[in-house]
C-alpha cells in the first residue's frame, strides 16, 4: 500500500461537501445497570479533520463512538446531525470495529454484500470492489474466505469494506488494538488515504504514538468525561488537562476504577 | 446470493486441498442436470398410482396381516381397474374410521357391532363376506390343561383356575369384544386380575402374539392371523372348533347421504364383486401354507358347505 | 441368532432388490425429503427471525418451540388426522390416507426441531454479526438472509436433524397414512407392520436398511460441510 496511489481513489475530495456534517452531541448520557458511563457529554463534529478520541481502557471511547454512529441510544441529551442529508444520516456513515466482523463468505463477498444493501448496482460493484481491493493491497486476497485471514488482512478487510460505502464520516473503534506494528503501520496508511479522499474520520484509540501520527484534532475522555477537546498540535505541546497531562506521562496506566491515585500513594499503601 | 468461489484459491489450509476434489470437474459441470434428475425421480412415486379411481376400505388386522387382500385385490382391480387401499386397524377402529366417513367401506368382523353401524345410519347394508374361526393357543406344556376343555367356556374356566397367563388384545377390536363374551359367562374378577395373570396388551393381533410368545400365556386369537404369524415360538393351538368360536366377516358401505364423499358407485363395485361367485371363489383359493384360511359364506353363494 | 437373521434378511432384500422393497424406500424418500424441505422454508426464517427481531413474548416463543422439539409422534399424527379427517375441519380435502397427508404431519414434526435449532445457532452468529449489519444500515429481514447464508454449514445439520426425525418416525405416519400397501407404506410402517406379523428378521432387516439410509445421507453431508467448511472458513 503507498499513498502515492491517492490521485485515483474511488472517492475525490473536490466533489466533496457536508451532507450530514456536522454532527452535534448535547448533554449526552449514557446509563447501562444503573451505571452511569458517559456523564453529560456535549461536543461537536465537524467536516474535514480527523478526529481521534484518546484515553485509557474504560475512559467510553467505544461508547461515544457507538452513540454517534446510532448503534446505541443516549439515555439522556441528544445527538443530532446537522447538514442537508440529514433525513438518511446512516446512509453516509461507515463503522469500522475493534474485532473485525468478517462474514463466513470471500473478501469479495464480504466488500460486495454491504455495497449491495446500498442498493448498488453490479457493475459498479465490480468497479468499486476492483478499486477498493487495490488500494488496500488486498486483490491477491480476493477469492479467500475472510475467516482464513490474518488478524491484520481481516481489518485491512473491515477498513475497505468501510470505505467502499463512499462515508462521509468513519467511525473506528480502536482498529489497530490488535494488530502487530507491520500491519499497524499499513492501516494507517490506509487510514490516511481514507482521510485524504474526503472522509471525517473520528477514531479512538489508547496509543498516543498512534495518536500523534494522525490526529488533527484530539478528544479526551475519561471515566465517562469529555475532559478536553483540543487541536492535535496543541494538545500534544501541552494538554490543558491535568489528567491528560498524567496520561500523556504514561501515568494513567495505574489508573484504579475507585479512585486515581499518584504513584508515590499507591506504594505507600501497599506498604501497610 | 454470491456463489461460493470455487476457483482453487491462493492458500491451501490443512487437509483441505484432498477434500475439494470430492467432487471431479465433469460432476460439478452436470450438477444441475443431476439435480433435476434426482428431483424428477423424487416426484415420480406419487403418479405410479393413476387407476380409474380407488376405494378406501377400513378393516382390520387379521385380513391384512394374513395376505387375503394382497392375494385376492389384484383379481378385483385387473376387472374393474379400481384400486383399493387397504386400511389394516383394529375392528374398533376400522368402525371409527368409517363412521367419521374416513372410508368407503367397512369390512370387519364382529357382527353385533356392525348392525349397530349400519342401525345408527353410517352404514347402508351389511353382507356377511366370509368366516374363519377364533383359536385358542398357549404353551406346549399346557399348565392350565385347556386341552381337555369340552368348549370354549370350559378352556377359560381352566385359564382362570390355574391362573395361567392370558393375554388379552385390550384394544375393543373383534377378537378383544368375542374373547370377552367368553370371560363374561364365567365369575371371575377380571379388573383385579388384570396385571397379574390376565394381561391386557393393549396393542394388534400381531403384538399381542409376540407378547403372548414371550412370555408363554394363553390367548385368544383368529386362525388367519395365526397361520400368517411367524413368531410362535412355543405356542401352539390347544383348543378349537367350539362352534361358538367362529368368526363372521361382514362388508358394508358406508352411508353416502352422510358422507357425500363416499365413492358409491365404486364402493358397490367392490362389494358387489366381493359377494359374487368370482370374489367367493378368490377367498376360498386363498391359501397359508397350502391350507384354506378363510371361508367363502355370502348369502346366494353355494359353492361351499 | 436372530440379529443374525435380521442381517441375513437385509442382504437378500438388498441383494433381491424386490421391486415392493425400492418403492418402500423411494416413498419414504420422498415423503421425509419434501416435508423437511417445506419445514426449512418455514422454520429456518422463524427461526433466525426469533434470534434477530426483539419482542415482547420471545423468550416464551422460544421456549415453547425447544418444548415442541421433542412432540410425540403419535399425539402429531391424532391433532393432524383429526384435521384432514371427512369429519374434521379439512375433511373436504380428502387428503387423509396419502402420502401428502404423511408430509404434513411430518412438517409438524420437524418445523420446530428446524426453527429451534435455527434460532440457537442464528443467534450466537447474531451476536458476532449485530453491530456491523446495523451498521451498515441492514433491515432486520435483510440481516435474516444474510445470517442463514452465513450458517448455512451448521444449518445442515439442523436440516439433518429434521431429515431423522422425519424419517424415523412411525406414530405419526401410521395413524395419517394408514399404512396403505402401494400408497402409504413407508420403511418404518413396513418394520411395524411384519413385527406384528411376527416375522422379526425381516422387520429387522428393513431396519438395518433403513439404518444405512440414514447412516449414507449423514456421511455425505458431513463430508460436503466439512469439505466446505474448511474452504469457507
Amino acid at each position: 500500500m503507498d499513498s502515492s496511489a491517492n490521485e485515483t481513489l474511488p472517492n475525490n475530495v473536490e466533489n466533496k461537501s457536508a451532507r450530514i456534517l456536522p454532527l452535534v452531541l448535547k448533554n449526552v448520557s449514557y446509563e447501562k445497570a444503573g451505571m452511569r458511563l458517559i456523564k453529560d457529554l456535549s461536543v461537536t463534529f465537524n467536516f474535514g479533520s480527523l478526529t481521534v478520541i484518546l484515553g485509557p481502557n474504560g475512559a467510553g471511547k467505544s461508547l461515544l463512538l457507538r452513540l454517534c454512529h446510532g448503534l446505541i441510544k443516549p439515555s439522556k441529551g441528544t445527538v443530532d446531525w446537522c447538514g442537508p442529508k440529514v433525513s438518511v444520516p446512516q446512509r453516509y456513515q461507515a463503522m469500522v470495529f475493534q474485532r473485525p466482523v468478517m462474514l463466513r463468505r470471500s473478501v469479495i463477498a464480504n466488500l460486495s454484500h454491504s455495497l449491495k444493501y446500498r442498493g448498488i448496482n453490479k457493475a459498479e460493484r465490480t468497479q468499486k470492489i476492483d478499486n477498493i481491493l487495490q488500494h488496500t493491497g488486498l486483490s491477491r486476497l480476493a477469492k479467500v474466505p475472510a475467516r482464513l485471514l490474518s488478524v491484520g488482512e481481516q481489518q485491512r478487510l473491515a477498513v475497505a469494506r468501510a470505505w467502499s460505502l463512499d462515508p462521509e464520516v468513519l467511525f473506528m473503534d480502536e482498529p489497530t488494538a490488535a494488530l502487530d506494528p507491520a500491519a499497524t503501520h499499513s492501516l494507517e496508511n490506509i487510514i490516511g488515504a481514507i482521510k485524504k479522499s474526503g472522509t471525517k474520520i473520528i477514531m479512538s484509540t489508547h496509543d498516543l504514538g498512534q495518536a500523534k501520527r494522525l490526529a488533527d484534532e484530539v478528544l479526551f475522555l475519561y471515566r465517562g468525561r469529555l475532559l478536553e477537546q483540543a487541536d492535535a498540535s496543541q494538545f500534544f505541546k501541552k494538554p490543558n488537562n491535568d489528567l491528560a497531562q498524567s496520561f500523556m506521562r504514561g501515568e494513567l496506566l495505574w489508573w484504579n476504577r475507585q479512585e486515581l491515585k499518584p504513584p508515590e500513594q499507591l506504594k505507600e499503601r501497599r506498604q501497610k | 446470493m454470491v456463489e461460493p468461489p470455487r476457483v482453487k484459491t491462493t492458500r491451501t489450509i490443512e487437509g483441505t486441498t484432498a477434500k475439494m476434489r470430492l467432487f471431479p470437474g465433469f460432476l460439478l459441470k452436470f450438477k444441475w442436470s443431476l439435480a433435476i434428475v434426482a428431483v424428477s425421480l423424487l416426484l415420480s412415486v406419487t403418479n405410479a398410482f393413476a387407476t380409474n379411481g380407488f376405494i378406501v376400505v377400513a378393516s382390520t388386522t387379521s385380513t391384512v396381516n394374513s395376505g387375503l387382500f394382497k392375494n385376492i385385490l389384484p383379481k378385483f382391480t385387473k376387472t374393474t381397474g379400481i384400486s383399493v387401499r387397504v386400511l389394516g386397524v383394529g375392528t374398533g377402529q376400522a368402525i371409527n374410521v368409517a363412521e367419521r366417513g374416513d372410508a368407503d367401506i367397512l369390512f370387519v368382523h364382529h357382527k353385533i357391532s356392525e348392525v349397530e353401524f349400519v342401525k345408527n345410519a353410517f352404514g347402508v347394508k351389511r353382507y356377511d363376506v366370509m368366516y374363519n374361526d377364533f383359536i385358542v393357543v398357549g404353551p406346549q406344556d399346557d399348565p392350565a390343561d385347556v386341552q381337555k376343555a369340552k368348549n370354549v367356556v370350559e378352556a377359560y374356566k381352566k385359564i382362570a383356575a390355574a391362573k395361567s397367563i392370558f393375554v388379552s388384545r385390550g384394544d375393543e377390536s373383534g377378537t378383544h369384544k368375542k374373547s370377552l363374551e367368553f370371560w363374561r359367562t364365567i365369575p371371575v374378577d377380571l379388573v383385579n386380575s388384570s396385571g397379574k395373570w390376565y394381561r391386557e396388551a393393549g396393542s394388534g393381533m400381531g403384538a399381542t402374539l409376540n407378547l403372548t410368545s414371550s412370555i408363554n400365556g394363553y390367548t385368544l386369537t383368529d386362525r388367519s392371523t395365526w397361520m400368517a404369524f411367524q413368531n410362535k415360538g412355543s405356542l401352539v393351538v390347544l383348543f378349537e372348533g367350539d362352534p361358538s368360536m367362529r368368526n363372521q366377516y361382514g362388508i358394508t358401505m358406508v352411508n353416502p347421504t352422510r358422507h357425500k364423499h363416499v365413492k358409491a358407485p365404486l364402493a358397490s363395485a367392490f362389494i358387489g364383486w366381493v359377494i359374487s361367485n368370482d370374489g367367493q371363489a378368490a377367498i376360498n383359493d386363498f391359501r397359508i401354507s397350502g391350507k384354506q384360511t378363510f371361508f367363502a359364506n355370502a348369502a346366494g353363494y353355494k359353492k361351499i358347505n | 441368532m436372530e440379529i443374525g437373521d435380521a442381517f441375513a434378511a437385509a442382504m437378500a432384500l438388498i441383494i433381491n432388490f424386490e421391486s415392493g422393497l425400492a418403492e418402500i424406500v423411494l416413498l419414504s424418500l420422498q415423503v421425509s425429503i419434501i416435508a423437511v424441505a417445506i419445514a426449512c422454508l418455514i422454520g429456518l426464517p422463524i427461526g433466525a427471525a426469533l434470534a434477530v427481531f426483539q419482542f415482547p413474548g420471545r423468550t416464551a416463543i422460544a421456549v415453547i418451540l425447544n418444548a415442541m422439539m421433542g412432540l410425540p409422534p403419535v399425539v402429531v399424527g391424532l391433532i393432524v388426522y383429526l384435521t384432514l379427517s371427512r369429519s374434521g375441519p379439512l375433511g373436504t380435502l380428502g387428503l387423509l390416507y396419502t402420502p401428502t397427508a404423511m408430509i404434513i404431519a411430518q412438517i409438524c414434526l420437524v418445523t420446530p426441531i428446524i426453527a429451534a435449532l435455527t434460532r440457537q445457532t442464528t443467534e450466537d452468529l447474531w451476536q458476532e454479526y449485530a453491530e456491523h449489519l446495523r451498521s451498515i444500515g441492514i433491515g432486520p429481514w435483510r440481516a435474516v438472509t444474510t445470517l442463514l447464508w452465513d450458517n448455512r454449514f451448521s444449518l445442515i445439520t439442523t436440516i439433518l436433524a429434521g431429515f431423522g426425525r422425519a424419517s424415523a418416525e412411525v406414530g405419526a405416519v401410521m395413524i395419517v397414512g394408514g399404512n396403505i400397501d402401494h400408497v402409504t407404506r413407508v420403511m418404518t410402517t413396513s418394520i411395524a407392520l411384519e413385527t406384528s406379523k411376527g416375522d422379526l428378521a425381516l422387520a429387522l432387516g428393513l431396519g438395518i436398511i433403513l439404518l444405512a439410509l440414514a447412516l449414507s445421507v449423514n456421511a455425505a453431508a458431513f463430508i460436503i460441510n466439512d469439505a466446505a467448511m474448511k474452504r469457507h472458513g
